[in-house]
């Protein structure tokens, strides 16, 4: 038995000990690397009719990833140019999503990690509350703001602003503000975790050497929140892209998101293979990116659980 | 040496909102000085320090600093460098890129920084420890790049909040002369804020001591232990026996008080009070232990105090005496030992006599806690 294991179960007692091991190799391998092997595992077969499933034409085949890029056998064009559209602008709306999030909620987590005092609770307690209201409903009111006769729209035309109702709907204005608001508290968060731990000295030594705030930020604040970040911006770009509920209602009619694209092949075309595959891709690129980001910025996958 | 740029606090008080953090501080600091704000924790004098460097705008009066009004003039722009309690290291950033983080603001070059942070790791003895980071280092060498950190910003003030608390003994009584051999070396002016009298005593020109946002003597050190201004002065700084009583009748510069349990006592006037202290004042006089002796059969009763020895102890260079004394406060004997012989007198009732130079007077006032 290897040393932590001993460790593990001298602490816990061989009863607590085996309950908790089971109950966490259940939840990883039982909920997470089952299912998600199977997903594997259908995403190499083609589409059959259950009667057909273990037959002679069962066999693993490449066609459901070759679908993404080169598109139908004998199509009219050479490559599957609506989907990949799609995918590539997925993934760069979700950037920019993460982007957008991480620029708005630094300063608001900075705040709050560096100020005392009763009231930083007060401002918890309201980010946290809208949190209680599901996804769909907080996406609608999203609609009702944004609409065509929404508040926004009513409210500038009152003041005369433009005079016809500006459609940020169709020009996926609403829908990253609905992403953004999604998951504003899980960027917040990690940084403001770390920030709090932030000596206050640091930033007055950083002052009082002759520091403008902007390099203190730069040079103290960041660096030493990085670990934060990088966690706060991987929990976003990683739920932004695979989000459904917030394309699906705030999305303009033209712009799908790739999520869109898996959920139609599971459910209208019926063909899990093809979506298994397509969910595959969408993950395995996300990983493979979000890796390659953290490569360049130099973040270790341990700060991540900071 | 050059002269050095003075600091001048000017009818300085610092409010939190009801709180007076400082009253009405005055002090003139000498360009070149060792200045200590020297008292108890929660006086006021890390406010102070705070007020000087830019981190909070005093509620009146003025803080000048090298004859100009620094009021609107933020941290970042004036010409002191603040050394935290904590040090407040970067520590993500390596001890070179630490000490010069002064000069990468002012955009100066790597080369130029490298080098500069080279001398200045030669100068704190820590030559070759540039590439490492602040955590690798020990307390002490921490201390040594705190230092050099401010000093590369190339301050006219240089001040200091209790940095040498968080050493062990030894080698906080080794910072206090590197310290100070820095200090003269550079030529700046320090101000220094600590609570630990001996620090203040050793490495400073002028201490200011501070009781509860109030300055209560500003002098050199000796003037201060030997010529306290108030019973706090005279509590706070060295271990010091207290003798409550009437002023009697003024002598001069001398005086008589009467005292409930060791009688009438002739004391010296500590020089600020001389003029002001009247017949029938509530007067506390001051006697150190090292300034008492065993009274000689002839010593006058106006100079001795008779008191029980509770318990006795050897220290090595001194012989301490413990007695009952006044108002149930005890009474410190040092005795040093040079060529007398010890005597255990623990239950006895011994005399003890001092002279009247070493028996300051002082108007009764707050004591030091203990």
């Amino acid at each position: 038995m290897p040393r932590f294991l001993k460790e593990f179960f001298n602490r816990n007692g061989t009863g607590m000990g085996l309950a908790i091991l089971g109950l966490v190799i259940f939840w990883t391998i039982g909920l997470i690397i089952l299912p998600q092997l199977s997903m594997l595992d259908f995403s190499f077969r083609p589409n059959l009719p259950p009667p057909e499933i273990g037959g002679p034409k069962d066999v693993y085949t490449l066609e459901n990833y070759k679908y993404l890029i080169y598109g139908p056998e004998g199509g009219s064009q050479d490559y599957n140019a609506v989907d990949l559209r799609v995918f590539f602008r997925t993934l760069l709306a979700a950037v920019c999503v993460t982007i957008f999030n991480l620029i708005l909620c630094y300063p608001i987590a900075y705040y709050l990690g560096q100020s005392k005092g009763s009231h930083i609770r007060i401002f918890a307690i309201m980010l946290i509350i809208p949190y209680w209201i599901n996804e769909i409903l907080r996406a609608f009111a999203l609609r009702i703001i944004f609409g065509e006769t929404g508040v926004l729209n009513t409210l500038f035309m009152g003041l005369g602003i433009w005079d016809t109702p500006f459609d940020f709907i169709r020009n996926d204005i609403a829908l990253y503000a609905g992403l953004g608001y999604a998951y504003i508290l899980l960027m917040i968060f990690p940084i403001y975790n770390v920030i709090e731990s932030l000596d206050h000295n640091q930033i007055e030594a950083a002052r009082d050497l002759g520091a403008p705030w902007w390099r203190i930020h730069w040079r103290v604040v960041i660096p030493y929140a990085k670990p934060g970040i990088s966690s706060g911006c991987t929990m976003v770009f990683m739920l932004s892209a695979g989000a459904l509920a917030a394309p699906q209602i705030l999305g303009g009619p033209s712009s799908l998101w790739f999520t869109q694209l898996i959920y139609q092949q599971f459910n209208d075309n019926n063909d899990w293979p093809q979506g298994a595959a397509y969910a595959i891709v969408l993950l395995v690129t996300c990983i493979l990116f979000v890796l390659a980001v953290m490569r360049l910025f130099k973040v270790n996958m341990g700060d991540i659980g900071k | 040496m050059s002269a050095g740029v003075g600091v001048d606090l000017e009818n300085l008080w610092i409010r939190f909102g009801d709180f007076v953090a400082v009253r009405d501080a005055n002090v003139n600091i000498n360009g070149g000085d060792f200045f200590s704000f020297l008292g108890p924790s929660g006086c006021g004098k890390t406010t102070i320090l705070r007020a000087v460097s830019g981190f909070l705008d005093p509620s009146e009066g003025k803080v000048l600093i090298g004859g100009n009004d620094m009021r609107g003039i933020g941290p970042n722009k004036r010409p002191t460098a603040l050394i935290f309690q904590n040090l407040a290291l970067f520590p993500l950033m390596k001890v070179w890129e630490n000490i010069t983080f002064s000069m990468e603001i002012k955009g100066a070059s790597a080369r130029e920084r490298r080098k500069r942070a080279d001398e200045l790791l030669d100068m704190i003895a820590l030559p070759g420890q540039g590439d490492k980071l602040p955590s690798e280092l020990s307390g002490g060498q921490r201390q040594r790049v705190a230092i050099a950190r401010a000093l590369c910003a190339e301050p006219d003030v240089l001040l200091l909040d209790e940095p040498l608390s968080a050493l062990d003994l030894k080698l906080r009584q080794h910072m206090r002369t590197e310290l100070r051999e820095i200090q003269q070396r550079v030529g700046i002016t320090f101000i220094y804020i600590t609570h630990d009298q001996g620090e203040a005593l050793t490495m400073s020109d002028n201490i200011a001591v501070m009781r509860a946002g109030v300055i209560d003597q500003i002098a050199d050190g000796k003037t201060i232990y030997n010529d306290p201004n108030t019973a706090f002065a005279a509590s706070f700084v060295g271990e010091n026996n207290v003798f409550r009583g009437k002023i009697r009748r003024v002598m001069g510069t001398e005086a008589v008080i009467s005292t409930n349990r060791t009688g009438d006592l002739v004391a010296r006037i500590s020089t600020a009070n001389q003029g002001k202290m009247r017949e029938g004042d509530e007067a506390m006089m001051f006697v150190r232990p090292e300034a008492f002796a065993i009274a000689s059969d002839d010593a006058p009763g106006d100079h001795c105090v008779t008191a029980r020895v509770k318990h006795e102890e050897f220290e090595g260079n001194v012989f301490n005496i413990f007695t009952e004394g006044d108002g149930g406060k005890e009474i410190k004997v040092s005795l040093p030992n040079v060529g007398q012989s010890f005597e255990d007198h623990t239950g006895q009732t011994i005399r003890l006599e001092y002279e009247t130079r070493n028996a300051v007077l002082v108007p009764a006032g707050e004591l030091a806690a203990e």
